[in-house]
């Protein structure tokens, strides 16, 4: 089975060369042009001339568009960060559930893909909003506890939309899938009788838990937060939709200068910056991955 | 994106539909008939050129009369095919690299000016719109179309505040209360749509819509930051679905969409401030490299007959700037407030106007601080 791809080349080729070509046409050829437009300039509403000019990355690196960067970059790890509380227990328990049980837990936590993106945004909007599930749920509660006379103050809804909150707790509610099936693919790897072996040898749950368990998923974490990071800094349609006046990100940024601003080259110095930073950070994933194993 | 309009509960083309269809349908066939008899309508459409029964429209979505295309066939024998755009953008886009084969298309005000500029459309040739004389004189020559040399005015809206009327102390008709006050702290969405928020803000500090100066967007920029935290959101064009669900209360919106919600809740109030506004028009223009030029023509003359006209508002119910087709219309489309504010409000309204790509690019990175600050 280990053959090397070299002793069957045609076979290689017959298998490669479609998908290569695919990609080469619609992914590499377009971001190709997006890239020359980033040292291009408007030269009427709907050409281009690509000048050579840096001007575009000069005004991407403005402090105004650095700290709209930097403010996504912290809504992504914050993200993460929580979906990675959020999903490891999921992920545990999942990975230690019977066969049968597995099947339909690993089947709800990847069921929302089924619905698309914009559909499960807008039934948050109908949760959260202040005449939403949860605050008429508040409500009839604020209602019934007044009839026992414990307050006579109106309910005030809570603000749960166009805010801050409501982006990150949109972002970690989409992301979570993300999080959970590398985790569970870690998880469900581990040799269990290391986990055996540290409890014979006196090691509590929680020690073993964080001294062999965690350890062993590491390789699991990473890839959990690389693919739940990148997205997440890139995400718009989430900000757009349940954010307040504070909530942009880079991405809305970017979208309207395809858009309404209809500056091209100025986007694409946009993307590009984000595109860069997002390849350093795949490459530090590699460093780490390498790291982890070598220790292992 | 037709998911996202219809979740959105249609966009700002689909409104009014609600409001007195039945009423309008039941009154409407009768003076239809008495009207045009003596005025002479068309009984068959010929079109010189030759170019076969067949032309492409490019629309927004419900925004055309019921039995129009049906009714445009049957007198001139042309098969028009409808496709649809849901934002001035998404045509901009299709367009900037060639005509796909588009006979005729209906772009807003600006993009009329944007569009003509960047070669995008052609010139319109009047001796073939005899019903150009329909239209109502202060629709006949605009500042973003001058002389009407591109588009036929097809119908019009003016953004104003709409409101929940227990929430607010009397009627709320300055722009003050959404741009310079913190009284309704909270309550308050305003549309993302940065060049209307910053020439809404000038015409508040009392300039003109057009030509809005460096120093007086700055001035709106600093105004902005300073009410952004009495502001809940910056919507995208669903206002009235953010006042009539209680999220706020008081919109920024054109009176179409908020003429639609008043329907469903007669909580809801619209008032065009006293400052003055912007009119938005969305017209008639023929693409460059149009296939069909004759064709197009024929059509968007029919579409301003009288009888054709009232024909479409009929079912969009959006302001018409079509005098003789809202002569024929009853009473409770002609004479709603909403959709036709009183005139000394509209005289201090002005329309947009597109002022180059510069002048975009700052009103966008404006918008980019006021949301980063």
């Amino acid at each position: 089975m280990d053959q090397h791809w070299s002793q069957a080349r045609r076979v290689f080729a017959a298998l490669f060369t479609p998908p290569a070509l695919f990609l080469l046409a619609f992914f590499l050829v377009p971001i190709g042009i997006v890239w020359l437009y980033s040292f291009g300039q408007n030269v009427s509403l709907t050409e281009i001339a690509v000048t050579g000019t840096t001007a575009n990355y000069t005004r991407a690196l403005a402090p105004l568009y650095l700290g709209i960067l930097a403010k996504s970059a912290w809504m992504a790890a914050a993200v993460t960060g929580l979906c990675l509380i959020a999903g490891f227990p999921v992920a545990l328990a999942i990975a230690f559930a019977s066969p049968r049980l597995k099947i339909w837990l690993l089947l709800m936590v990847m069921l929302p893909f089924w619905t698309n993106l914009l559909i499960r945004t807008y039934a948050l909007i109908a949760v959260l909003r202040d005449e939403g599930y949860v605050n008429q749920g508040l409500k009839l509660g604020w209602a019934l506890a007044a009839t026992l006379g414990t307050h006579t103050s109106a309910f005030q809804p809570l603000e749960l939309i166009y805010n801050n909150f409501a982006v990150m707790f949109g972002l970690v509610y989409v992301q979570l899938p993300f999080m959970v099936l590398p985790l569970y693919a870690a998880l469900d790897r581990m040799d269990r009788s290391l986990l055996e072996a540290s409890l014979d040898l006196g090691a509590g749950h929680l020690r073993t838990l964080w001294s062999i368990v965690l350890p062993l998923a590491m390789p699991g974490v990473v890839s959990g937060v690389v693919i739940t990071f990148i997205p997440t800094v890139g995400a718009f349609l989430t900000p757009d939709l349940l954010g307040g006046p504070d909530s942009q990100m880079i991405s809305n940024v970017i979208e309207r200068q395809f858009k309404r601003a209809n500056d091209w080259p100025f986007g694409a110095a946009l993307s590009f910056v984000l595109m860069y930073l997002t390849f350093a950070g795949v490459a530090l994933q590699a460093l780490a991955r390498r790291r982890i194993g070598a220790r292992g | 994106m037709l998911i996202e309009q219809w979740l959105k509960g249609g966009s700002r083309r689909s409104l009014l539909k609600g409001l007195g269809v039945a009423a309008v349908g039941l009154s409407l066939g009768g003076v239809l008939d008495a009207c045009t008899k003596g005025a002479g309508a068309p009984s068959t459409i010929r079109i010189p050129g030759g170019e076969g029964p067949k032309l492409n429209f490019y629309n927004w979505d419900t925004y055309i009369g019921k039995t129009t295309l049906g009714d445009f066939r049957a007198l001139s024998g042309v098969d028009v095919n409808m496709s649809l755009f849901a934002t001035n953008d998404e045509l901009f886009a299709k367009l900037r690299a060639g005509n796909p084969g588009y006979d005729v298309i209906v772009p807003s005000n600006e993009f009329v000016t944007q569009m003509a500029e960047a070669g995008l459309i052609e010139p319109l040739d009047h001796a073939r719109i005899p019903n150009f004389e329909n239209i109502a004189p202060e629709f006949r020559n605009p500042s973003f179309d001058p002389g009407r040399k591109y588009s036929m005015p097809y119908t019009w809206l003016v953004s104003g505040i709409g409101y929940r009327k227990s929430k607010v102390d009397g009627v709320p008709d300055s722009w003050k209360w959404l741009f310079d006050s913190d009284r309704y702290k909270g309550r308050i969405a305003i549309g993302s749509e940065a060049a209307d928020i910053i020439r809404l803000g000038a015409k508040y500090l009392g300039h003109s819509l057009v030509g809005v100066t460096p120093e007086v967007a700055k001035q709106v920029e600093a105004m902005m930051i300073r009410q952004k935290r009495n502001i809940k959101t910056f919507h995208e064009d669903d206002g009235q679905n953010l006042l009539l669900a209680g999220d706020v209360d008081l919109v920024h919106e054109f009176n179409g969409d908020i003429a639609q919600v008043m329907k469903e809740d007669a909580d809801i109030g619209f008032v065009v401030p006293k400052e003055g506004s912007l009119l938005n028009s969305d017209g008639l223009c023929i693409p460059k490299g149009a296939p069909r030029p004759n064709n197009a023509h024929a059509f968007i003359n029919y579409l301003l007959d009288a009888k054709a006209g009232a024909e479409i508002s009929q079912t969009i119910l959006y302001p018409t700037p079509n005098a003789a087709a809202r002569a024929l219309m009853p009473a409770s489309y002609k004479d709603n407030p909403v959709i036709f504010p009183p005139s000394d409000a509209l005289m201090k309204c002005e329309f947009g106007r597109f002022e180059g790509s510069e002048k975009q690019h700052m009103f966008e990175e404006i918008m980019t601080r006021i949301r980063a600050a």
